[in-house]
């Protein structure tokens, strides 16, 4: 075993260690904070580039495996895991987590808690390079909940402001709630397979005897065990990637500052569940199946497959609808990334992890960029949040405008210059080869024109027209609050400094050149995936056709928003969106999601609620009057003893000294201090005496 | 049972019940001198001689005068009549009755031995000679005892007029 | 009834009475002369006691008698000497008078 494999914990375990230290050290020690993240952070993205070249040349899956518990002769296991997979995630990870670190120390300036965003970013960081390493899924599991619990106090970071805690508490329950769907699916598997390695020398859960053990066993009629097991792990995806009907909590979350939206809720943290999907592939594919027994197995072993790719497809359509009526720059491209995070499911149902995970790679680095960009306006305009107070930025913020025109044109899938266009491309041409139903297909496809539509709106809105920001410091309900507002004066918007801009200009130039490694014409990124040689297929005539659908569906939605919203820009700030003049009622559904929140709120937690004031009622006067019944109980045990101390026993040792005293009182009336009294009592003694001794004498 | 037994036997007792039961002290003292006589008279008769000599020289002749001494000494005439038992008599009387029965009991109990009725003799060389030879060590402790009690009675009976009269 | 158990029955009988003069009377004199009374049945044992004993030709039931009447002599006088030193104390020599020792 090769010595990066052996070390690959390394990477994880510097940030954390970073971390670590970070934590202990006090408010003030910025530089060393911010010095400690980016250097560990630095070093992994180093060693993850050594885990890379050497998954270039070595094929398969390397692992490392040793034990963590023993009970008798079984033992736990846990391990770390080197394959194509991981090593793609490795390196898109640590370079996209470095750039934004570098980001974040320019935009948490002027922020007093600056050592500890540091050092929930590293904690953050070390948890999701433990989830890509992991080779097995208890281990996988552990750090999908570090990853939680910093995504949490990410969001929370500015935890004063009620709407911000309030935020955070939702994204941890609603993961949460995914989480103990894939909590129980685990648990399954380990029943079934009694190990949860995923790759352990053909004895591990993802391999051959694993599988084998599985398949055949239905758990309720219609679904079999394997097919159960894949749809809970599918859960606890659905729970952190955002998908519908889980996906409440990614809006909420960019409460947060925007380097964390950047990282966590863009490119990495989200993108966790289509990893999990991806990593315990084996287990929802049913021609991995085949290929292992070799017999047809029966439809229901489909159905995980299924799920994943109409949930997929639904989130898809549903996020490209609400990221329309929007007025927040960075809930546009939150919703935008719930409709991505379909767009790769999807992917990952109808063309397989390859499809999916290449998507997953290119949306990274342009929705970090998205971010990261939608940051830089907001520092540069003070704070301001609301597209509709922003207006002409191009001539005050000409490196942002054009990163930023570049990640929006990423996103859109223009055609054939940009990787938005070549992975969104492939997923398209999987769904339209769909077996099942073409459904999915048309349902991205529309998504696409959305997703062009809506970003071309943001842009018109934020980067063209005239200013419209207030003379008078921004006044936006959505503003974080810790944002410099005191330090930049109000008016005129300026560029970001160089410390923020390079990230940019970087994460631009990965979101153009990614692309070229998985085009039809030069499959590498599949085949290294897939572990298999692809064959380029140029002549393809579904793949022409696909091609040339979705550069029109982009270049259309491009057009429609230019229409739209560019020929006559907006140049105040109260003017009505075109759209709301248009179709009002539906905008207002559209803007406030479906109104799904609202339905939320009245069933389930308005449940939780009831639950909460039952379990209230049950502590207080059930539990509550055991307790007292006990403690009544006691007290009555109590006053029996002191009823029983007092006039039982007390009586008899008052008895006893009053027999004494009255026997030695009597005693005392003896000595009348006559004599001849005691000569009386000397005469009957004697007689006592003489009739003692001579009494047996006498018989 | 010889009548002479039961003459001394009757005098010894009378004189000791009216010696116990006489109200005036000085009638007691003379009831008891009589008590004493008939003791003298028993201890004659039954061949103890020095005994029945040393018996009326002694109690008679000593004891007895000594307690109508002391009688005149401590009684005054002017003295109010007061009762002459005690309170609780009875309980006295009872004890004595008991000690009483329990002994004749005892003594009833025995196996009647036939006694040699010989008569004794001894002389009163005899009980010199005993008194110097056998028993010469109580005899000096009864005299040491009598020297004790007669410098004691004295000093204990002295009349301290030279402490009161300071 | 044997005589000696005839002599023993008087002295005994002479003995209670002295008891219970010694127990009633309340002179403290007749009280002293109940205890002399009480020796001298002693002595009437003894002497007895030698005269129906096996070996009359012994002193010793003489030698006994002897001795106690000279203690008893002894301890009438002393009697006596502290009955007037208490009779100097309390102006009275009335027993049931002299409790001041009680318990």
């Amino acid at each position: 075993m090769t010595w990066i494999v052996r070390n690959l914990w390394l990477i994880p375990a510097l940030p954390m260690l970073a971390a670590g230290i970070s934590a202990l050290l006090p408010q003030r020690s910025r530089r060393p904070a911010a010095g400690l993240a980016i250097s560990s952070m630095g070093i992994s993205f180093l060693l993850a580039l050594c885990a890379f070249a050497n998954a270039l040349h070595t094929p398969g899956h390397q692992f490392f495996n040793f034990n963590w518990l023993q009970f008798g002769d079984q033992s736990l296991q846990l391990g770390w895991l080197l394959d194509p997979l991981t090593a793609v995630m490795l390196v898109m990870v640590t370079f996209v987590g470095l750039l934004i670190f570098i980001y974040s120390t320019g935009y948490m300036e002027h922020d007093e808690n600056f050592t500890r965003f540091f050092c929930f970013l590293g904690l953050f960081a070390g948890g999701m390079l433990g989830v890509v390493i992991a080779n097995s899924l208890l281990l996988l599991f552990m750090c999908w909940e570090i990853v939680g619990l910093t995504s949490y106090l990410l969001i929370g970071f500015w935890y004063q402001t009620p709407s911000a805690a309030a935020a955070a508490k939702k994204a941890f329950i609603t993961t949460r709630i995914g989480d103990l769907g894939f909590l129980i699916g685990m648990v399954w598997l380990y029943a079934q397979t009694h190990t949860l390695l995923f790759y352990n020398n053909g004895g591990g859960s993802l391999e051959q005897m694993g599988i084998v053990s599985i398949v055949g066993q239905t758990a309720i009629p219609g679904i079999s065990v394997l097919a159960a097991i894949g749809i809970l792990i599918f859960c606890g995806a659905a729970g952190k990637s955002g998908q519908v009907p889980l996906h409440v909590w990614l809006p909420d979350a960019m409460e947060g500052p925007t380097p964390v939206s950047a990282l966590i809720h863009a490119a990495t943290m989200v993108a966790a569940g289509v990893f999990l999907m991806a990593r315990v592939y084996p287990l929802i594919n049913y021609r991995v199946i085949e290929d292992y027994i070799g017999i047809g197995t029966p439809p229901a072993v489909y159905t995980p497959l299924q799920v994943v790719t109409w949930v997929g497809a639904i989130t898809a359509l549903f996020g490209a609808t609400v990221a329309v009526a929007q007025w927040d720059i960075k809930r546009i491209l939150a919703y935008s990334t719930v409709s991505q995070l379909g767009y790769m499911m999807l992917g990952l149902g109808v063309g397989g992890p390859a499809v999916g995970m290449f998507h997953l790679i290119t949306h990274a680095f342009f929705k970090a960029l998205l971010f990261l960009g939608a940051g830089s306006v907001i520092h540069g305009c003070s704070g301001e949040q609301d597209i509709r107070r922003m207006g002409g930025l191009r001539k005050y913020m000409p490196i942002t405008f054009a990163t930023y025109g570049i990640g929006m044109l990423a996103l859109s899938g223009f055609p054939l210059v940009v990787s938005g266009f070549w992975s969104k491309d492939a997923i398209l041409h999987a769904a339209h080869n769909w077996s099942v139903s073409q459904a999915p297909f048309y349902m991205a496809t529309l998504g696409a024109l959305l997703t062009a539509f809506y970003m071309t709106r943001q842009v018109c809105y934020v980067f063209f027209g005239s200013l419209r920001l207030p003379s008078h410091g921004p006044v936006s309900h959505d503003e974080p609050h810790s944002e410099d507002t005191r330090h930049h004066g109000a008016g005129h918007p300026h560029e970001s400094p160089a410390v923020m801009t390079a990230p940019l200009a970087i994460l631009a130039f990965f979101a153009i050149t990614l692309g070229f490694l998985g085009t039809p014409a030069w499959p590498w990124f599949q085949s290294f995936l897939e572990g298999r040689a692809i064959e380029p297929t140029t002549h393809e005539p579904g793949l022409a056709a696909v091609m040339v659908t979705s550069s029109i569906i982009a270049l259309l939605g491009i057009a429609l928003g230019w229409l739209l919203y560019g020929r006559r820009p907006v140049t105040t700030c109260d003017a009505i969106d075109v759209l709301d003049r248009a179709q009002p009622q539906t905008f207002r559904f559209l803007h406030n999601a479906y109104y799904i929140d609202a339905l939320y709120a009245a069933t389930f937690i308005r449940l939780t609620r009831w639950l909460a004031h039952l379990s209230n009622f049950f502590d207080r006067f059930i539990f509550n009057g055991v307790v007292q019944l006990v403690s009544f109980g006691v007290l009555a045990l109590a006053w029996l003893d002191s009823f029983f101390d007092n006039y039982i026993v007390n009586f008899g040792f008052d008895t006893g000294w009053r027999s004494i005293s009255l026997s030695g009182r009597a005693l005392a009336a003896l000595q009348n201090g006559r004599a001849q009294a005691y000569l009386r009592y000397i005469g009957l003694a004697l007689v006592a005496l003489v009739i003692f001794l001579l009494w047996g004498v006498a018989r | 049972m010889t009548l002479t037994f039961l003459i001394i036997a009757f005098l010894i007792v009378a004189g000791t019940a009216a010696a116990m039961g006489f109200r005036n002290p000085i009638h007691c003292v003379l009831a008891l001198t009589v008590s004493f006589a008939g003791i003298a008279a028993l201890y004659l008769e039954l061949g103890a001689q020095f005994v029945g000599f040393t018996q009326i020289m002694v109690y008679v002749g000593a004891v007895a005068i000594l307690a109508v001494f002391a009688i005149m000494m401590t009684h005054r005439p002017g003295d109010p009549e007061t009762r002459i038992f005690s309170r609780n008599a009875f309980v006295g009387v009872f004890t004595a009755a008991a000690v009483f029965a329990v002994i004749g009991w005892a003594i009833l109990k025995q196996p009647a031995t036939s006694a040699a009725t010989q008569p004794a003799s001894v002389s009163v060389q005899q009980i010199g000679a005993s008194l110097m030879h056998d028993y010469v060590l109580p005899l000096e402790i009864v005299g040491l005892l009598l020297t004790a009690a007669l410098i004691g009675a004295v000093v204990i009976a002295m009349d301290r007029k030279e402490d009161n009269a300071k | 009834m044997t005589p000696l158990q005839a002599c023993l029955l008087l002295s005994a009988l002479l003995f209670a009475i002295g008891l219970a003069g010694a127990l009633t009377r309340r002179n403290a004199i007749l009280v002293l002369i109940g205890i002399e009374l009480m020796l001298n049945a002693a002595n009437i044992n003894f002497i007895a006691f030698w005269h129906y004993g096996p070996q009359p030709s012994q002193t010793t039931g003489i030698m006994f008698a002897i001795f106690s009447i000279g203690v008893a002599a002894a301890e009438a006088a002393v009697g006596l000497a502290i009955i007037l030193a208490a009779y100097r104390h309390s102006r009275t020599t009335d027993l049931d008078k002299m409790n001041s020792l009680k318990g």
